[in-house]
């Protein structure tokens, strides 16, 4: 039973990371680019929810949208700003710069609301189901985390397979020269793949700090990292891969910390990752290139 | 004498130039008390910055190879020198001896993980292979973060994740798991890190121009046509990558040994993409750029001090603003304009 309760926290864990290596994950199949301010936007997606909360007292599913739509705005302005001059640039020039906007927010961030961590208020409530006679208790914010999750993949992937933008998205990501040909305004695709990976961004920081209830500037560096694994993980560019590897990640973590060492649950994750990589070189679920001559 | 000055050689004269040329200045400076604490301190970081970054930009602008794991080199080298160093102290006195042999063990072991690291990593190609270097480096500090090394008059004892240490008489901890070493003596000095500078220059160079260097090169601009005309890629660019791992070694424990404590998570991720920085600001395959952007990255937030909170944040837009600036074409055709009359000491590797 105790083997079944990590499993459904990891499932919780692995939710939260799987939202935000979507983020990652179609950036970079859309324009290429590694972006490492994504987990700051989660930063900034916690803390406008936090503020929403508890400044304006707006309940949870407003605070929500509140910080769903400042995360698109900051999303698409960091876009036309810092990454959209840099559109035929080294791809290292634009790593470069999104280390600059991470710093920025991050600095930014501690400058507006000061270094010290806030206290996150409890968006869910305490309640729990139990199950087998009380031996297994389910958080409600796991049960919502997991659906949260399960909803945000059925929408998304009907956006990208239904809708005339979605399949845009995938032209632009197969070659963006014969998407231009075909009438694909590229520039607005790659700006509503930020919106959209920004405001996932800010579902993410919701879920988060529901699970791990403090806000600071630095929230988003490490969920960052370890969403970016979970998204080179699953094939980076693939939106069940995302998917995949969130999940596997967050159970990974969930059961090392558990059975093996909490102290080591990092490394043996991170060894994971790599012995994955070794097999197939381009994650789980990643396409396979061949290379032309 | 020809030789050194000609238009091959020109630009790797004027580096060694330079660094000399910065070291009197700055040494007489400090010997008549004209550096301000705080630039004094900065002196020996600064120098192990730039070998890092030397190393950095050899696997990053000459292999072309991402690599976002440099600190993890960085702290292997900084552990194994301060281990070595704390190990010998009963029984070499003089400082510059242990010091010297503190960066050979740095350097030594940090190109041991190098290789067995690169084994995996270099089977990789593009962002995979970034990330998997970003995961080692995660590892790296990860298993430090759980080391304990302690000495005591039977001999060493060591402990994982758990701090089994049960030092007798005598027993001093080396390290301590997550707080690190304590209590290092400090003999790291400029004038080391100078010449830690320079021989990592001499190196660099020596394998750019050589036949290895144009082989590591061609791989890195052509896999596939390296391949047919008979270069073993797999070997040259281990060999880019052991160097460059070496040379962070090297410079992690000159860096551990000017500090009286050192943690293990002082070389995280974020130290990796600042070296990282260092050298794609100062230019890929441009080692005397690494040397000057290094510098005047590590002092920009000093000098930014008397701004105090918002000094951070000036960085970062600083750091955007160059990326921009320096990737605009309209603003690169008008540099080129200005300076195509200069443009033939230009070390021109890329």
């Amino acid at each position: 039973m105790a083997f079944l309760s990590y499993l459904i926290s990891g499932l919780s864990l692995g939710s939260v990371y799987a939202i935000i290596a979507l983020g990652y994950s179609m950036v970079y199949g859309i324009a290429k680019m590694l972006n490492f301010a994504h987990g700051d936007v989660i930063m900034i997606g916690a803390y406008v929810s936090y503020f929403a909360m508890t400044l304006m007292g707006f309940p949870f599913y407003i605070a929500l949208l509140v910080a769903v739509f400042a995360c698109t705005i900051l999303g698409v302005t960091i876009e036309r700003l810092a990454y959209k001059p840099l559109r035929q640039a080294p791809s290292l020039a634009v790593l470069i710069t999104a280390i600059g906007v991470s710093y920025f927010l991050q600095n930014g961030a501690q400058l507006l609301w000061s270094a010290s961590a806030k206290m996150y208020p409890n968006a869910f409530g305490n309640g729990q189901i139990k199950m087998f006679n009380g031996e297994l208790s389910i958080s409600y914010t796991t049960i919502i985390t997991i659906l949260v999750c399960i909803l945000v993949m059925i929408c998304l992937t009907l956006f990208i397979n239904k809708t005339k933008t979605g399949s845009a998205m995938r032209a632009c990501s197969e070659d963006k020269g014969a998407a231009t040909l075909m009438g694909i305004n590229v520039n607005k695709i790659i700006s509503i793949t930020f919106a959209i990976g920004s405001g996932l961004a800010a579902i993410a920081a919701v879920l988060l700090c529901s699970q791990y209830p403090t806000v600071s500037p630095t929230l988003g560096s490490m969920p960052g990292i370890k969403a970016f694994t979970a998204a080179v993980f699953g094939g980076i560019g693939s939106i069940p891969g995302a998917l995949l590897g969130g999940l596997a990640l967050g159970i990974i973590e969930t059961l090392t910390k558990a059975y093996i060492s909490t102290q080591l649950s990092d490394a043996i994750v991170f060894a994971v990752l790599i012995i994955v990589l070794l097999i197939k070189p381009t994650g789980l679920l990643g396409k396979k290139i061949s290379e032309k001559v | 004498m020809k030789k050194i000055f000609d238009k091959k050689h020109i630009s790797r004269t004027t580096t060694y130039l330079m660094v000399v040329i910065a070291y009197i200045v700055l040494t007489i400076l400090q010997k008549t008390d004209n550096l301000g604490s705080l630039f004094s301190s900065l002196l020996v970081p600064v120098c192990c910055y730039i070998v890092a970054g030397i190393g950095l930009n050899l696997n990053v602008g000459i292999s072309g190879e991402l690599n976002l794991g440099q600190a993890g080199f960085m702290s292997v080298g900084a552990f194994a020198g301060i281990i070595i160093s704390g190990l010998l102290s009963p029984i070499i006195s003089s400082g510059v001896i242990r010091l010297i042999i503190a960066i050979i063990t740095g350097a030594l072991v940090a190109a041991l993980f190098g290789y067995l690291i690169g084994i995996p990593v270099l089977k990789l190609q593009g962002d995979y292979l970034a990330i998997v270097t970003l995961a080692f480096g995660q590892i790296i500090m990860s298993l430090i973060n759980n080391f304990y090394i302690g000495v005591d008059n039977n001999g060493i004892q060591m402990s994982f994740v758990d701090n089994k240490l049960n030092l007798g008489d005598g027993g001093r901890v080396l390290i301590s798991g997550p707080m690190g070493a304590n209590g290092v003596e400090r003999i790291s000095n400029f004038t080391m890190g100078i010449i830690l500078v320079i021989i990592s220059l001499i190196i660099v160079y020596n394998l750019m121009y050589s036949k290895q260097g144009r082989a590591i090169m061609a791989a890195r601009d052509n896999r596939i046509a390296a391949e047919s005309i008979g270069i073993n890629i797999s070997k040259t660019k281990m060999l880019a990558f052991v160097i460059s791992a070496s040379l962070a070694g090297a410079a992690g424990a000159l860096y551990g040994l000017n500090f009286s404590t050192v943690i293990p998570t002082k070389f995280d991720f974020n130290t990796s993409i600042l070296i990282l920085v260092y050298v794609v600001l100062g230019g890929l395959g441009n080692m005397k750029g690494t040397i000057i952007s290094t510098t005047l990255l590590v002092l920009l937030p000093e000098l930014l001090r008397g701004l105090q909170t918002y000094r951070m944040i000036i960085y970062a837009v600083v750091l955007i603003m160059i990326m921009l600036v320096s990737n605009n074409d309209q603003l690169k055709n008008m540099f080129s304009k200005v300076f195509a009359k200069n443009k033939k000491g230009v070390e021109d590797v890329s």
